[in-house]
Formats: C-alpha cells, structure tokens, sequence
C-alpha cells in the first residue's frame, strides 16, 4: 500500500507556485486510481500555513509542514533537510513533487539518503495492473518511455506544464510541524540574491502563448552583401513587445558571440532552445531564420503548433518538423508582420 | 584556507547530436539501434563543465583537474582524441555501458567510487562537475547522488558561473525560472556543481595540450576498471519514438505581404 506524499515548497511570497497545483493534480489521481493508497501532503517554506489553507479540500488524509527562516532560501542543504525530515515523518513511498528548480536541485540526493529512486521531468503517472507507471523522455525528448520500479522510497519530479492543475477550495488545514535537524554545516552556502534582466528586457516568458525562435540567419550577410544586425534587433525586440512572445534561440546564435561575430545583444544561453537548450512549453512557436535540424528541434517538443520562416525550402522544417514552412526572406516578412500588429493593436 | 581547487569533472559519452537514434529491445532492457556504431561525444554540458574547470584551475594556482569518465572502453578511447585536445586533464575511465536506460544511482555510485579512489584527493579542496543532466539520460540525477555518497552537501545546479575569492569561498550562478540567476556564496570546497553552459566558448584544439593529456590518457584506458552498471528494479514497459510526423504544408512564392497577414491571423487564433 503506497504513501503517496505530495511534496510542495512556497514561493517566497508564501504562495504555492503554479508547478505546485499541477503535482497536487497528479498526485490527487493517481491516489484515485491507486487502491489501497494514502495522500499525504508536504510543505517546505518560511510559513506554510496559508499555503497548506490554499489546498485545504484537496483531501489528503494529512498535512505535515517544515517552517522557518531557514527556509526561505533554496538552499541544498537545509532543504535537503527538510525533505528528508518530511519523508521521514510520513514514511513516504511515493514522493511526488513538482520539478522547479528548487527541488530538481536536492530531491536526487535525498533519494539517496533513502537508498530510494528519483525520477525526473516526468509527463505522466498512471497506474499500470496495481503499480505505479511514470513516462519520462530520453535522449533529449527524442524517445519516451513508460517504466516502473520496485525501489522505494520512489521520488518523481513532474515537469511544469504537463498536468492539469488541481483546483478546488480554499480551507483551513491542520499542519502538523516537523522539526528539522540543521547543524552548521548547512549553513555554508548563503542565498546572496538573484540577477535577472530588467523587467522591459525580460525576454524569457514562459507563461507566453506564442515561443519566437531566432536563428544564425539573422546576422549573416543578407542579399546585399551585409549584415544588418541593428535592423535584425529592432525588428525581434518590436514583435517581442508587440506579442509578448517569449525568445529562444538556436545554439548556433548564441555561441557566435564566443567566436567574435556579430550577435543580437539581448539573447544569452537562457534563450537557447535545443540539446544543451531549453524544452519549453507554449501552444505556438515560430522560427525564423533557423535551419531547424534535430540539436535544435529536439528543444519543440512541447511546442504544439509550430511555423518556420527560412529562405531554405529543404531545411528541417520542411521535413515534418513543422506545420508550415513560409520560404521567405524573414526580414521583409518580420516588418510587415509588425505593422500589421501595430495597426491591429493601434 | 588555500585557494587551490582539486576539480574533478564527471562527463559521459553521449552519440552525436545529429545522428537519427531509434530505441531496439536488448537483452539486458532498451537500447539504442547499432549503439556501437554510433559516432560518440563527449556529453556537450559535462564537456561545458571540463572547459568551466580547465579555466579555474587557470586561475587558481596549484589547482589540477581530474576526468572521470564512464563508457564503453573503446569508444571512451575515440572520444578522448578529440577531447584531449581542449583541456589539461587526467582522465580516470571506467569501462561500462552509457546507455541512457542505465540507472542514474547505479552509475553515480560507480562514479562516487572512483572518485574516493583517486589517490592524493583532498577532500577540502574537491570540488566535483559535471553537467547538470546528460544527453542520455536527461535525469539530473547523478550530480547529487555522487555529492551525497561523497557526503557533500553544498550542491548547485544548472551553474552558469563560478567565480573564486582569494579566501577560498566562490560565488555561483544557478539558473532558476523565468529567465533568472539565483547568486550564492559558499564558503568554499567541498562543492558539487552541476553546469548548465557556463560563459566559455569551446576551446580551439591545441595539439600540444592533447600530446600532454595522451601521455595519461592512454595509460588510464589501458587500466580501466569494468564496472557493472545496469537499472536494477525498473521495468520499461515501452520505449518508443514520437509518433507526431507532421504534414508540413511548404509556403512558396507568397508576398511578405501575404504571409504577414497569414502569420498575424494564426497569431491572434
């Protein structure tokens, strides 16, 4: 008979991220189709308290919590703490939390505290005769498996986007408190702050509707024998603020800034989609001076709709990559596109 | 405390990025068609970790960086003619399989011990790389197992920057959501940190840097330890391709102007 502990951390507001919601829905059906099976849920923050009330309905037969100062940071090791101490509590068996950055980073190793499993980017969780099943991807969301393990404790990481967030109402919730053993050397490492760009130059939206891609096109020579750089960012940043669309890039862009050519100042690796990119999640994409081979391509598998803008009619896209392939010089199609939205949003 | 570093780097091997993989049924699970055939790489984050490491120990004097490798031996060997040529490291190869269907605890415990196994180590200076997930696997497992099992607890993931302070301490870059770093400050080794690219182009070839890594190189294949690193306890019930081909409807001949409209129209959808 599993546990199944659904294991949550606030935001630094106190709030439960989006992520959150959605492991609570996988956790919650999977505790319906599982016979025999108990949900138990976990919170790790600062205060707990609101964030436990949030779920309050969502019917677990229990709410354990690990609340302090100590864990406003995402820290390995205190939080590694924490959810061992949590774990550990429930005596746990199937430990489902969501793959943010701050649990992608300690869960792993607190598996192994267990001698348990950890599983990650998990897309689904079913029950497969009376066990559990998870579907992960292989070999950069080239492959996907449906698999199952005996070792337990079993932690699965579920991929933020891939589940229905649970909703349901708000309550009061009884949080039972786990005390947590900290010694000094958790204390090594301290959280200093966070960079990030400045809000009108945040171009990384993962919330957005639309993924816009741009590739090396962009900053080679054109029909005239130039480059046109400056007119490559203008056209980008003014879609960008017109669509509030979030950029990716391919590798071959952003690593074109180490061999000293020509790159658009705003992208960084963040934007990289592909291999040693990003796989986001957005209902469109659109790709524009891309050649869309597999690197880069492996980087839309989530992407539901996708279009290309390329002057190559036998580039990847054409090749079932994409739903249409626009053979076209992507600078004079950007400009109108732009002022058709601006007309539209005028 | 001395801000000298001992840097060991874990990477794989990986096939190459463009080659086409389609997932066989073995005898000992999944595997890849004609796995051995395949042309191999040194696993692209774990080879940005290597160049992340060859640059601090350039920076720190009297630092020394280790490669710990886990593959096929003969392929590790293929792979290490090119890989030899982009940073001074000395390798210790372990001899077993880099499937991504091996198990990510079985392979770190097989790493974690040849890690303790390097003589000399000292552990106060150890700081231990590796990318943040493999091409393969794609878990960002192993990195944290290894730490555990070497009891390090001051772990980072998806680094971007390291920057050491003449003290010993060093400040770290993880990437979090949204597009953002999180800044850290630890008080120094022991450390484990998982790369994401880090800020280093990929080193030009230096053939002089690959005739001193082969001295040690090739020695450490020839010795390499085999290892038995399979997925105990899991049971795959498929491993298949994506089945979406999508019927690419190819846009030729059509005004900037039309298909403007065309792609304002699906946008607005």
């Amino acid at each position: 008979m599993e546990t199944i502990f659904c294991l949550l951390h606030t935001d630094t507001d106190g709030s439960l991220p989006k992520a959150a919601l959605e492991t609570l829905g996988a956790a919650k059906s999977l505790n319906a189709a599982l016979a025999g099976s108990t949900l138990v849920v976990g919170l790790v923050g600062v205060d707990v308290q609101s964030a436990a009330n949030r779920v309050a309905s969502c019917g677990a037969k229990k709410f354990v919590g690990a609340a302090g100062a100590d864990f406003a940071q995402a820290r390995y090791a205190t939080d590694a703490a924490a959810a061992e101490a949590l774990c550990r509590s429930v005596l746990a068996t199937v430990v489902i939390a969501p793959a943010t950055s701050r649990w992608s980073r300690v869960l792993p190793g607190v598996a192994q505290r267990f001698n348990g499993r950890a599983d990650t980017h998990v897309t689904g969780l079913a029950v497969s005769g009376s066990a559990v099943a998870i579907n992960r991807w292989y070999y950069r969301q080239r492959m996907e498996a449906q698999m199952s393990r005996t070792q337990r404790p079993w932690f699965l990481l579920v991929d933020p986007g891939s589940q229905p967030a649970w909703q349901g109402e708000a309550g009061v919730a009884a949080v039972e408190a786990v005390a947590v053993n900290l010694p000094e050397a958790c204390q090594r490492t301290t959280v200093t702050g966070l960079r990030e760009p400045a809000a009108d130059a945040q171009t990384i939206r993962p919330d957005a509707n639309l993924l816009f891609v741009t590739g090396a096109g962009w900053t080679k020579k054109q029909a005239d024998g130039q480059t046109h750089v400056p007119e490559a960012e203008k056209l980008i940043r003014d879609f960008l603020n017109l669509t509030r669309a979030s950029l990716g890039s391919s590798k071959s862009l952003v690593d074109l800034g180490g061999e000293g050519q020509a790159v658009l100042a705003f992208l960084t690796h963040l934007n990289q989609i592909g291999q040693t990119g990003s796989t986001p999640r957005h209902p469109k994409g659109l790709s524009t001076c891309c050649h869309g081979e597999e690197p880069h391509t492996v980087g839309w598998r989530f992407i539901s709709e996708r279009r290309a803008i390329s002057l190559d009619p036998n580039c990847g896209w054409a090749r079932g990559k994409a739903d249409v392939l626009y053979v076209a010089d992507a600078f004079a199609v950007m400009k109108r596109v732009n002022e058709l939205l601006a007309q539209k949003a005028g | 405390m001395s801000s000298a570093f001992q840097i060991v780097v874990c990477g794989s091997l990986v096939p190459d990025p463009l080659q086409t993989l389609e997932p066989v049924t073995g005898p000992t699970g999944p595997a890849l068609k004609n796995e051995m055939m395949l042309p191999a790489v040194l696993d692209p984050w774990a080879s940005h970790a290597l160049y992340e490491a060859a640059n601090l120990a350039k920076k720190a004097p009297g630092s020394k960086v280790w490669l710990v490798s886990l593959g096929p031996k003969a392929k590790l060997q293929q792979v290490m003619m090119t890989v030899a040529q982009k940073a001074p490291f000395e390798l210790v190869a372990l001899d077993g399989p880099a499937s991504g269907f091996t198990d990510a605890f079985e392979t770190a415990a097989a790493l974690a011990d040849a890690i303790s196994a390097i003589p000399g180590l000292d552990k106060s200076k150890l700081l231990v790389f590796g990318g943040w997930e493999s091409a393969s696997r794609g878990a960002g497992v192993t990195m944290q197992v290894i730490g555990e099992r070497l009891g390090i607890v001051d772990q980072f993931q998806g680094v971007d920057e390291l920057t050491p302070n003449p003290d010993g301490s060093f400040q770290v870059l993880e990437r979090i959501e949204g597009g953002r770093h999180q800044i850290s400050r630890c008080a120094g080794a022991p450390a484990v940190l998982g790369w994401a690219t880090g800020n280093l182009p990929e080193p030009k070839n230096n053939p002089q840097v690959g005739m001193v890594n082969m001295r040690t190189v090739m020695p450490a294949l020839q010795k390499a330890k085999p290892v038995k690193v399979g997925a105990e306890g899991v049971t795959y019930a498929s491993v298949t391709l994506p089945k979406q081909q999508r019927e690419t409807r190819l846009v030729k001949d059509a005004s900037p102007d039309d298909i403007a409209r065309e792609i304002v129209e699906w946008i607005r959808q």
